[in-house]
């Protein structure tokens, strides 16, 4: 029987194992730092289910496959909470709500009372809100990790061993820029902050025309708040300015952020292609999955099932070729 | 159009930031015919290469890059930033931002003599991002810049020209210096006016970038630009308010 390499075990070398091993394949997982961890840019993310708002700026393609992300973690085991998006403005930048709006869809028209309704610590801060109802969000360490027990009970085997032969499927993210020439990095900067004082129920996105954030709320007073967007490869710091930034936006949301505790600040580029989509390439003798820019687990489940359709049932509807230049 | 001795192919300076993607800022300059594409350093500009892909293209866009210290709030930080562009991307040209309110972004037009002499000083042609302010661009010029770039609107407003009289006397003031309006700009129109008021070129990022089409908005920039310069070098009829009479019309000769 065929076995099927996947180098990385970041969020798209796991969801193509488990698309593979539940399609019947025989998959062996190769990365060298071993099982999910801090030096993964999946390990960072957000972690929000969110393609309708992600169609503000990203193709449609994005939103379509997005959507059907939601059941797709559901179905391999990972917490998934289906409470829906808001977003919200602060008062002088009201217009970037309307413009939110116009371009995104799926979404209702809150009043102040309405917003307080679904988030109590937001009453008497907003006169408007969104509210994308279709959408979730995840805790990512908890998801990747659902997927590590969902591969081993699927018979997928992990390895430290970087050396493959044969079927080769490359999930490295950034570090495949060395046959994906196009490739780039994408800077991210994040906090973990913990809180008792604050409860949201739902992911939380403040419009900005020039530092839009968001806050994800992970459980017992624990939140992500993110996440800077810099053309740069650089992995391994945080800048004072983007701290700074992401500090004082979610400030704004809430003064009680100002007596949260930091626990954690988190930093990692992102791997995307110039137009920010990703991609299924042949390159370097080998099949490669990449450039899930901020998306990783919104297109990831599209990716892995494109691959195994690919890979499983000779079908060449390859991402790369199916979509319009 | 010559600044510092060098023909620019046009009058569009068009910003690299804020688009959904590289690729849609590709076609976007593609459709803008922009002469003059400028990068922020700072943002972009941490660690060793670590941005070489973005850079790499913005070079491929073949057209002169204006680097910009845009986010230096003093003196010394534009300076530093400015001598990092200058090694990055192998040219003289700064836009030299040196910012006096982190909230509007609006320069500190002290900060700004004093950046803009250093520089001149360093062997840079700087291009000043000013305030509308007369005097200012009088200092600008003593310092050695031979060219000015004032505001039409607080950057990312889309506010157009706040201040015509302070613009008009501007360039009027200067009738040989390049003039480049930069910032403020939301609407082609406003682009149109300016260059219909006899100013050389305008620079705008957001108003293009930020659009629900950049590459349509990018193209009817451009199209406006061209509308006002051909407005401008036709000699337009001077305005008429002929809505009051001066003397009761009816049982006159219409001429008399």
């Amino acid at each position: 029987m065929t076995v099927h390499h996947i180098l990385g075990a970041g969020v798209m070398g796991l969801c193509t194992a488990v698309e593979l091993a539940r399609r019947g394949a025989s998959v062996t997982v190769h990365d060298p730092l071993g099982l999910p961890g801090p030096h993964q840019c999946s390990w960072w993310a957000g972690g929000m289910l969110a393609p309708r708002c992600e169609g503000e700026t990203a193709e449609e393609i994005v939103v379509n496959e997005g959507l059907k992300a939601v059941d797709w973690w559901q179905a391999q085991g990972a917490e998934v909470t289906r409470n829906g998006t808001l977003v919200v403005a602060l008062g002088r930048d009201r217009a970037e709500l309307d413009r939110f709006a116009r371009r995104t869809t799926g979404h209702s028209l809150l009043s102040a009372e309405e917003v307080a309704e679904i988030e109590p610590l937001l009453a008497g801060r907003f006169s408007r809100g969104l509210f994308f109802a279709e959408e979730a969000h995840l805790d990512p360490q908890a998801a990747l990790a659902a997927l590590v027990v969902r591969a081993k009970e699927l018979g997928v085997r992990f390895t430290t061993d970087s050396a493959a032969e044969g079927n080769v499927i490359d999930c490295r993210g950034t570090a495949a820029r060395d046959i994906l020439p196009d490739l780039r990095g994408v800077k991210g900067e994040m906090l973990i902050l913990h809180s008792s004082e604050i409860t949201l129920s739902r992911p939380v996105r403040l419009l900005h025309p020039r530092i839009p954030v968001y806050i994800v709320p992970r459980g017992d007073g624990t939140f992500m708040l993110g996440a800077t967007m810099i053309e740069s490869a650089e992995r391994n710091r945080a800048s004072v300015r983007s701290v700074l930034e992401l500090l004082t936006a979610a400030y704004a949301l809430h003064p009680a952020f100002g007596e949260a505790e930091i626990v954690e600040i988190g930093h990692d580029a992102r791997p995307a292609f110039p137009d920010n989509l990703p991609r299924l390439r042949h390159a370097g003798g080998r099949l490669c999955l990449n450039g899930l820019y901020r998306h990783g687990y919104l297109m990831a489940p599209a990716l892995a099932r494109m691959a195994a359709d690919h890979l499983l049932e000779g079908r060449n509807a390859l991402l790369e070729e199916a979509l319009p230049a | 159009m010559q600044v510092y001795g060098t023909e620019l192919a046009g009058r569009f300076l068009l910003g690299t930031a804020l688009y959904p993607s590289p690729a849609v800022m590709q076609e976007a300059f593609r459709a803008s015919k922009a002469a003059v594409a400028t990068v922020s350093v700072r943002r972009e500009g941490a660690g060793s290469g670590a941005g070489m892909v973005f850079w790499q293209i913005i070079a491929g866009l073949g057209i002169p890059v204006l680097p910009n210290t845009a986010g230096c709030h003093s003196v010394k930080e534009a300076v530093i930033t400015a001598h990092m562009a200058r090694e990055l991307f192998d040219t003289r040209w700064i836009k030299l931002e040196v910012i006096g309110n982190s909230d509007t972004l609006q320069p500190d037009p002290f900060g700004l003599v004093e950046a803009a002499r250093i520089l001149t000083g360093d062997g840079f042609q700087v291009f000043p991002y000013m305030t509308e302010d007369l005097v200012l661009a009088d200092r600008l010029l003593d310092a050695g810049c031979e060219v000015l770039m004032p505001w039409g609107a607080p950057i990312g407003t889309g506010l157009g020209l706040l201040n015509r009289y302070a613009l008009r006397s501007l360039r009027a003031h200067f009738p040989d210096v390049p003039m480049v309006i930069d910032a403020g700009l939301g609407l082609p129109s406003q682009a149109a006016e300016a260059m219909e008021m006899g100013f050389d070129a305008v620079l705008l990022n957001t108003a293009v970038a930020k659009a629900g089409d950049p590459v349509a908005m990018a193209r009817a920039f451009a199209l406006a630009i061209e509308a006002g310069v051909l407005a401008r070098a036709a000699d337009p009829i001077e305005p008429r308010d002929m809505a009051a009479p001066s003397t009761p019309v009816l049982g006159k000769a219409f001429l008399a």
